[in-house]
């Protein structure tokens, strides 16, 4: 097992070598020129726009400009904002913790709705309760989560004035108020993922109950509560799980939208804001660290996996 | 010799009591003002004035960095940090300051504070001020309170570049003690000074005690905070979580006049929206759009400005045929925007000897409005025979894209300068950097050359109009559409506010109740 360990890890590096290539590569393709993005208003300046190209080393040959920051990354440096002047460390260091606390909000609502529903219209296939499950999963997978979020903030904030529209308060400062800033979003984020979450559920549920092993319980006189939650719950999270981690990385992707619209100052915003400022090191920045964390993810769920199911194990 | 000690003691412990009893008398009288947050559309650049470059970074400077001279509501260039000013040559400018003004670090704010600041904008490495003070050759220290600029050559605009960024002071021990982390924590002479700044998240000033106008500044805090998404912003403001929103959408402008706990506050703003058009830039100037102004004007004359303006904005802009606006005092009356006519847009088109339907690409920023306003045009334009493309794209694309001239035509707004140089030099003059549709008039660049050097107001004015005459009504070499309102919007409880055409928010004699 620690020989597989080593081997998955190593891995790692090749696939986040080739990844920074690639980001570095799509930034290229991105049309907009940063000079003239960062000169704002004050673009008609010549002298100014290559000042900042000199500045910023955009007159360099591209396989330059990557070694430059390759090599810095190396050894431990992200570089600067260009827009804003704060090291890129700095940045995603302060607005890390707020979309991972947000991601794990959104994954708790997500686990608490749809692992049950799943469960609920597994047991009850082709009834009422499956129906309606499945047609609220639908509807779930399909709402945009701008147009979700929107119309909780109109509802919520605006007419009933429960709570804030937007905004995010760290939980350090006063975590009453960080949880009323973030619910509304948490929950947008975690809606769509519950239902997936149900439809993957409701299938390894309903592959689980036609398995022998439950039929044993059910003729052993097990309770029927005891045979759903113990016997059959318990193997199907196996791939739930896999999926879980997976979509957890998703997590992060749909934080973008969903901070845009909370302006939630986290990952997502730092990223949008970035890409349209053509803030290029922010950008790099961002993306290395959600890969990092996307492939340490997906290496978790494989640990996860071999904890979840002995038999896996001795494999 | 004790009791004596102790006759002290008592005295000294009373005189203590009673101090302490005035302080919170004076704490009570003081406590009513009250915090302010600011919704911004956007997160502001880096808060140094020579390298700032967004416009909501304006909106944080009226807070923290007073300038020489600030501008009312009608345009006019009223003293700040100086006091007077005179022309003592067209070359020569005199400026007298502010006697007793000091900076948030405690610094005077004095004549070698002044000759430190224009130097800094002028020669910081990466200063955006300077291409707006370049015809400034020196500044002298006269005497504490006069300093004396001395221009390169005459340069008519160079008052009014000192009511904005570049005539905005900061502190010289500060400015060297931090250099590039300056903007990080910026120390000006405004009425409040810098608290905090989490990026993307709020920007946190405090009131200033020592701030030389601080009779009229009533509020405690101000947090601004950067809502991008303008259906956010209005429920923040809505549900009461912010008290003013920078600006709204023009389409909720409508609701909240309805709401009565909520008051929006339009004014003509300093900028305009326009077309420009592809005349000289590349092979895509090379057809009979870029080629003939007749082809052009007949694209003109297919548009109802006014139509427009009321499908999209509900009539709340001001169709306009140039870029000053009407706050102006070099707004020209008389140049209206020709009222629509198809037939004669149709003549035009025969004459020049175009085969119509004629193929224009439009590019346009890509937002919503903007693309309904492209629809509208494609429209109005077809009747005419243009067949009108929309390439609607990402904003620095389509900067990018223009200035390489790969559009034909481009709608594109431009914020606005309190100076008309600044809405019309770098846009029509030949080889000027922002002239990205390549136009190129020997006849209008003498009179744009001219205009910079006349301080006469009304010579001015005849001069732009005559360049008008030839820019916009010879040539078509673009097509102004209207001047935009700034659309503020408040909670009934902000008192104070003064409507600038720059749209800033200036909280002196602002409140909130």
């Amino acid at each position: 097992m620690w020989f597989w360990l080593l081997r998955r890890l190593g891995q790692v590096v090749p696939t986040l070598l080739i990844l920074s290539v690639l980001i570095f590569a799509l930034q290229q393709l991105m049309p907009g020129d940063p000079a003239l993005i960062l000169a704002g208003e004050e673009r008609g300046d010549p002298q100014v726009l290559a000042q900042i190209r000199a500045e910023l080393f955009l007159d360099r040959p591209l396989p330059e400009q990557y070694a430059r920051w390759l090599w810095r990354v190396l050894h431990g440096d992200l570089g600067f904002s260009w827009r804003i002047r704060e090291p890129v460390a700095t940045l995603i260091l302060q607005k890390l913790p707020v979309t991972l606390q947000l991601g794990g909000m959104a994954f708790v609502i997500a686990c608490c709705i749809g692992i049950p529903l799943g469960v609920l219209s597994a047991v009850y296939q082709g009834r009422w309760p499956d129906v309606l499950v499945n047609a609220v999963a639908l509807a779930g997978i399909s709402t945009p989560n701008f147009w979700l979020g929107i119309m909780l903030i109109l509802l919520v904030s605006v007419h009933l004035g429960w709570l804030p529209p937007s905004g995010y308060v760290p939980l350090s400062e006063d975590p009453w108020q960080s949880l009323a800033t973030t619910i509304m979003p948490a929950f947008v984020l975690g809606n769509a993922i519950s239902a997936v979450l149900m439809r993957h559920t409701r299938a390894a549920m309903l592959n689980a109950l036609g398995q022998d092993y439950v039929r044993t319980a059910r003729a052993k006189g097990l309770r029927e509560r005891v045979v759903v939650l113990k016997h059959a719950l318990r193997n199907a999270l196996v791939p739930v799980v896999t999926l879980g981690a997976i979509e957890l990385g998703r997590l992060l992707a749909g934080a973008v939208l969903t901070e845009q619209i909370f302006t939630i100052p986290g990952f997502g915003k730092l990223i949008v804001d970035a890409v349209f400022n053509r803030d290029y090191p922010v950008v790099q920045g961002v993306v290395m660290v959600v890969a990092v964390i996307t492939v340490l993810l997906a290496l978790l769920a494989d640990i996860l996996y071999l904890l979840v199911n002995p038999r896996l194990r001795h494999a | 010799m004790i009791r004596l000690a102790l006759t002290a003691l008592l005295l000294l412990a009373g005189a203590a009591q009673n101090a302490q009893a005035q302080a919170q008398a004076q704490a009570q009288a003081q406590a009513p003002a009250p915090n302010l947050r600011i919704g911004l559309r956007e997160d502001p650049d880096q808060l140094d004035p020579s390298l700032a470059r967004t416009y909501v970074g304006r909106i944080v400077f009226a807070a923290l960095c007073d300038k020489l001279f600030d501008i009312n509501e009608k345009l006019e260039i009223v003293p700040q940090l100086a006091t007077a000013h005179a022309w003592e040559d067209p070359k020569t400018l005199l400026i007298t300051l502010r006697s007793g003004v000091r900076f948030h670090d405690g610094e005077p704010m004095d004549a070698e504070a002044v000759r430190y600041s224009l130097m800094r904008h002028l020669t910081m490495p990466g200063s955006f001020r300077r291409g707006e003070i370049n015809s400034m050759e020196s500044v002298e220290v006269v005497n504490p309170t006069q300093v004396r600029v001395r221009l390169k050559e005459a340069f008519a605009p160079f008052l009014s570049q000192l009511t904005d960024r570049a005539g905005m002071m900061v502190s010289p021990k500060a400015a060297e003690a931090l250099g590039a982390g300056f903007g990080n924590r910026p120390v000006c002479a405004g009425p409040f000074r810098f608290v905090e700044r989490v990026a993307q998240d709020r920007i946190v000033v405090e009131r200033f005690p020592g701030y030389w106008d601080a009779a009229r500044i009533h509020l405690n805090r101000i947090t601004y905070l950067p809502i991008p998404d303008s259906t956010v912003r209005l429920a923040n403001l809505q549900s009461g979580a912010i008290d003013i929103s920078e600006t709204i959408s023009p389409s909720d402008v409508p609701a909240v006049q309805r709401n009565p706990r909520l008051r929006a506050v339009l004014s003509d703003e300093l900028g305009y929206q326009s077309i420009t058009l592809n005349i000289g830039n590349g092979p895509r100037a090379n057809t009979p759009f870029g080629r003939d102004p007749r082809v052009r004007q007949a694209f003109e004359l297919a548009i109802d400005r006014d139509a427009l303006n009321q499908v999209v904005y509900e009539g709340m802009y001001t169709p306009t045929r140039q870029a000053v606006p009407p706050a102006s005092p070099y707004h020209i009356a008389s140049l209206r925007p020709a009222p629509r006519n198809v037939e004669r847009a149709r003549a035009l088109l025969r004459e020049a000897g175009v085969r119509s339907p004629l193929q224009v690409e439009m590019t346009v920023p890509n937002n919503p409005d903007l693309r309904q306003v492209a629809e509208v045009i494609q429209a109005m334009v077809a009747e005419a025979g243009f067949e009108l493309k929309i390439n609607a794209m990402e904003f620095a694309s389509s900067l990018q894209a223009a200035q390489r001239g790969d559009f034909e035509t481009y709608l594109l707004g431009w914020s606005g300068r309190t100076d008309p140089d600044g809405n019309i030099w770098t846009f029509i003059h030949t080889g000027a950097p922002q002239n990205d549709g390549r136009y190129g008039n020997p006849a209008v660049d003498a009179l744009l050359d001219q205009q910079r050097q006349v301080n006469d107001p009304a010579a001015r004015r005849a001069l732009l109009e005559r360049m008008w005459q030839v820019a916009v009504v010879q040539d078509v070499s673009r097509i102004y559409l209207w001047h935009r309102k700034n659309t503020p919007a408040m909670s009934a409880r902000v008192q104070g506010f003064q409507a600038v055409p720059d749209g800033l928010i200036r909280l002196q004699g602002l409140r909130l109740n």
